[in-house]
């Protein structure tokens, strides 16, 4: 099995070559039976990638451990479970999964579209094509994961204990699907500007795609955050590290372009904007891999630097070379149908909402590659950190929170003073009266002010924009409101499903505010002494150490601290912390020792407890963290989750109808396409 | 004015505040990254770099790790092979602090040429995947080369 998913590789790369070669010639010749071949050659592809991918599996699962991937990554007894994930734990493996993936992903691309988009495909199934091969050659000639030892250790060196949580084994391949279904996009704005067929046909093909990455980027987002907030045991989430900001680049494009895209869809405006953010969004997700395992830039969390690095460069370079050379060309095809009439309109907002999602990216981009600009320029290595991205991106962000509130208000093309006065006055008044509310329970933190008013503000627009629809359909169709409700979500699932984000957006950036009052303590305690501190709510609570225990486990020895404690006098329970020193399966020890935090969560904050260390025998070093509002962070990903899928979900018996008028049966591909002849 | 012209407007003054933050902000929050070596030679030509905040890469000197038995202070020696500096730092140290990891460590070096960090962090070079050299420390290596 391990053998013919090695060859399997091999063969996946000469598929994809084959692919890449027929599809565009047989979109430039316009001959059927190439264009067909290819898309065959695609799902080949696939289903090759899927045998090497089963290779890798049975030699992980059977403790191959000639194959290095598999001795440097597992040992004998690591959980069955993080064998399995140990698949895209490391450098090669994790190629091959994102090989594994695309070509799915691919394939699935080219189905849906069978009897769709015929003009495009034979450009769009070239363009994936070029990606999988990049890949795929990546993958055999630079990264292996099939290289063999040419020694067989009695062991491996086992996986990162940090790495052996359900954080981990599912943030990462999260946040691949996000990067990597950015690629369809792409692949559909490319085959656009070659054929110069630029009008809604392509955009319309792929917003799916565009979502299924904004939601998989999302949740691997959140993921990793709060992956990195319960096992790193630094007490944050977020720390601006080249890597995180690797993975939001594409996100923040990628919502501005589900901003922008309905700005065209209902004006015909921003044609070569939309075109630029979908291709941004795929370059940036090549470029975030890049940085992160070229070891270019220097991270808390990077792969150990590898030649795979340059393949990226390389591949990065002529991409944007290829595509800058594309939307060049073809600016006037991609003139504007319409002109922006006003400054109060709907456009105007989502314009500025873009402006804002571009200028955070940009900071964001400049910011981690910094380092490496005044190098470049000034010959001296100058590093800016979360001061930098604090400073420019709280403002910024704060500007599009309140947008957040205003937008959905507006009405298109021009907005009448009714129409605005109407719209604006319970939100305005919600927010004001927040505002007001917070100052006088003592609030002083301008930002903080600011988060809470804005917030207050979109929460009612939300809130309006939902009563009016259920009043809306109670009186239509004379519904119940607890009828209307769901009905009305279902309906309009674009529009109810980006409120529901909208609500999710506003709660994570309240919990983001709380982090303003995070209290930190580090105290020395003995069995039996205690130490008494208070939050930022004002509670005092008192930690009385139980004292340090030490035990073994499964593949780790354990030194573990417990904590009684109490808030405000009242009992509220242990929090124990422990000290993880993973050991192979002879006893020996493997990896640094690991921190496991103690976390006693409400919706108020979470107490945050770390084991820093023993001295002597029983003094243990403690760190307390009080994180206000963290749980809301978790709660309002969750949120934007649910928003994603609503909006996705498809629109069952009503889009199947219309389908079914619009295309009468199924026709073989080369009769569809007019003056095509089969050679 | 035309709204085109107006909206303009308005996006240059979001991007150019953008800007001007970001200028700011990289003037007032940036620092060097250098090696010992580098501030070594920085301190020589300009001395304004002592006690200014700088980071610096390096890396722990085998067996130089003192921990201060009371409190939480460390003290330890990095090099680039062309300068050692003494580092004291207060604070808890990351789990991956050990004997010969790179470290990061952001702080001031004084004329006394003790550098005193203000934070720590180690960049273990396995991580997430072990570098091949380090592989020939582990038992498993070791038999089978004895078998060899």
């Amino acid at each position: 099995m391990i053998l013919v998913g090695e060859l399997s590789l091999w063969v996946a790369l000469l598929m994809a070559v084959w692919a890449a070669t027929v599809s565009f010639a047989g979109g430039q010749m316009r001959r059927g039976d190439l264009i067909a071949s290819g898309e065959r050659a695609i799902y080949a592809t696939f289903a090759m990638v899927v045998l090497a991918s089963l290779g890798l599996w049975t030699a992980l699962l059977t403790h191959d451990f000639s194959i290095k991937y598999v001795a440097s990554f597992t040992s004998a007894n690591l959980p069955k479970i993080y064998t399995i994930t140990a698949f895209w734990g490391g450098q090669s493996g994790s190629l091959l999964f994102w090989a594994l993936i695309l070509a799915g992903m691919c394939s699935v691309a080219l189905w849906t579209n069978r009897d769709r988009n015929r003009e495009l495909m034979p450009y769009v199934s070239g363009t994936l094509a070029l990606v999988l091969v990049f890949f795929l050659a990546t993958i055999c000639l630079g990264s292996n994961p099939f290289e063999r030892l040419d020694w067989i250790p009695p062991d491996g060196r086992g996986m990162n204990p940090q790495l052996q949580n359900p954080g981990m084994a599912i943030h990462p391949p999260n946040l691949y699907f996000g990067y990597i279904a950015t690629t369809i996009p792409f692949a559909f704005a490319i085959a656009a500007l070659l054929t110069r067929r630029l009008d809604a046909e392509w955009l319309a093909a792929v917003r799916r795609w565009a979502l299924l990455s904004w939601f998989f980027n999302t949740t691997g987002i959140v993921l990793g955050m709060w992956w990195a907030y319960v096992e790193l045991g630094w007490g944050g989430y977020w720390a601006w590290d080249p890597v995180e900001n690797a993975s939001l680049l594409p996100w923040l494009v990628n919502t501005a372009f589900l901003h922008s895209i309905m700005v065209q869809e209902k004006r015909g405006m921003l044609r070569k904007w939309n075109v630029t953010l979908v291709v941004s969004a795929f370059l940036l997700s090549i470029f975030g891999t890049f940085i992160t395992r070229s070891g270019i830039i220097s991270s808390v969390h990077s792969f150990a630097q590898s030649p795979v690095g340059k393949w990226f460069a390389g591949f990065l370079i002529v991409a944007i070379i290829a595509t800058a050379y594309l939307v060049t060309t073809r600016l006037k095809d991609l003139r504007s149908h319409t002109e922006l009439e006003s400054m109060i309109s709907r456009e105007a907002a989502f314009l500025y909402n873009n402006l804002i999602f571009i200028g955070i990216a940009f900071s964001v981009l400049w910011g981690t590659m910094f380092p490496i600009i005044s190098e470049a320029v000034r010959g001296n290595k100058i590093t800016v950190g979360p001061p930098f991205f604090n400073t420019v991106n709280v403002p910024l962000g704060l500007l599009l929170l309140l947008l957040t509130g205003i937008g959905p208000l507006i009405a298109w093309r021009r907005a009448s003073v009714a129409n605005l006065r109407r719209q604006f006055a319970a939100p305005v008044g919600g927010a004001i009266a927040v505002g007001v509310i917070f100052f006088v329970l003592g609030l002083r933190n301008f930002a903080a002010l600011l988060t809470y008013t804005f917030s207050a503000l979109v929460l009612t627009t939300i809130a309006q924009e939902f009563y009016k629809g259920v009043g809306a359909r109670r009186r239509m169709y004379d519904e119940s409101a607890i009828v209307a409700l769901p009905r009305l979500v279902a309906r309009n699932r674009r529009r109810y499903g980006g409120y529901i984000v909208h609500l999710g957006i506003v709660v994570i950036f309240a919990a983001f505010a709380g982090l303003a009052f995070k209290r930190e303590f580090d105290v020395n305690l003995r069995a039996g002494e205690s130490k008494t501190v208070t939050d930022a709510w004002g509670h005092q609570w008192t930690f009385l150490s139980q004292g340090i225990s030490r035990y073994r486990v499964l593949n780790r020895e354990v030194t573990a601290i417990a904590l009684d404690v109490t808030r405000d006098g009242k009992n509220a329970g242990v929090i124990t912390s422990e000290k993880r020193q993973h050991v192979d399966s002879r006893g020996a020890p493997t990896f640094e020792p690991s921190t496991e935090v103690g976390i006693k969560g409400s919706f108020k904050q979470d107490v945050y407890v770390v084991l820093a260390g023993v001295r002597g025998t029983d003094a243990a070093e403690i760190r307390v963290t009080f994180n206000p509002l963290v749980r809301w962070v978790w709660l309002g990903g969750a949120l934007m989750a649910l928003g994603g899928l609503v909006v996705m979900w498809p629109q069952a018996e009503r889009h199947r109808a219309r389908a079914k008028s619009a295309v009468p049966a199924r026709t073989p591909v080369h009769e569809q396409l007019p003056g095509l002849v089969r050679a | 004015m035309k709204p085109r012209i107006k909206f303009l407007l308005g996006g240059a003054l979001v991007l150019g505040t953008a800007g001007y933050l970001m200028a700011s902000a990289i003037s007032e929050t940036g620092v060097y990254y250098l090696t010992p070596g580098e501030l070594s030679a920085k301190t020589k030509v300009d001395p304004t770099f002592y006690e200014t905040g700088v980071k610096v890469g390096a890396r722990v000197v085998n067996g130089s790790i003192v921990r201060d038995p009371g409190g939480r202070q460390v003290a330890f020696k990095m090099t680039d092979g062309a300068q050692t500096y003494d580092v004291v730092y207060r604070g808890i140290t990351p789990d991956t602090f050990t004997d010969d990891v790179d470290v990061v460590v952001e702080g001031r070096l004084g004329r006394d040429g003790t550098f005193r960090a203000t934070t720590l962090l180690a960049k273990c070079a396995s991580r997430y995947e072990n570098a091949p050299d380090k592989y020939k420390d582990t038992p498993g290596y070791k038999q089978a080369e004895k078998r060899a």
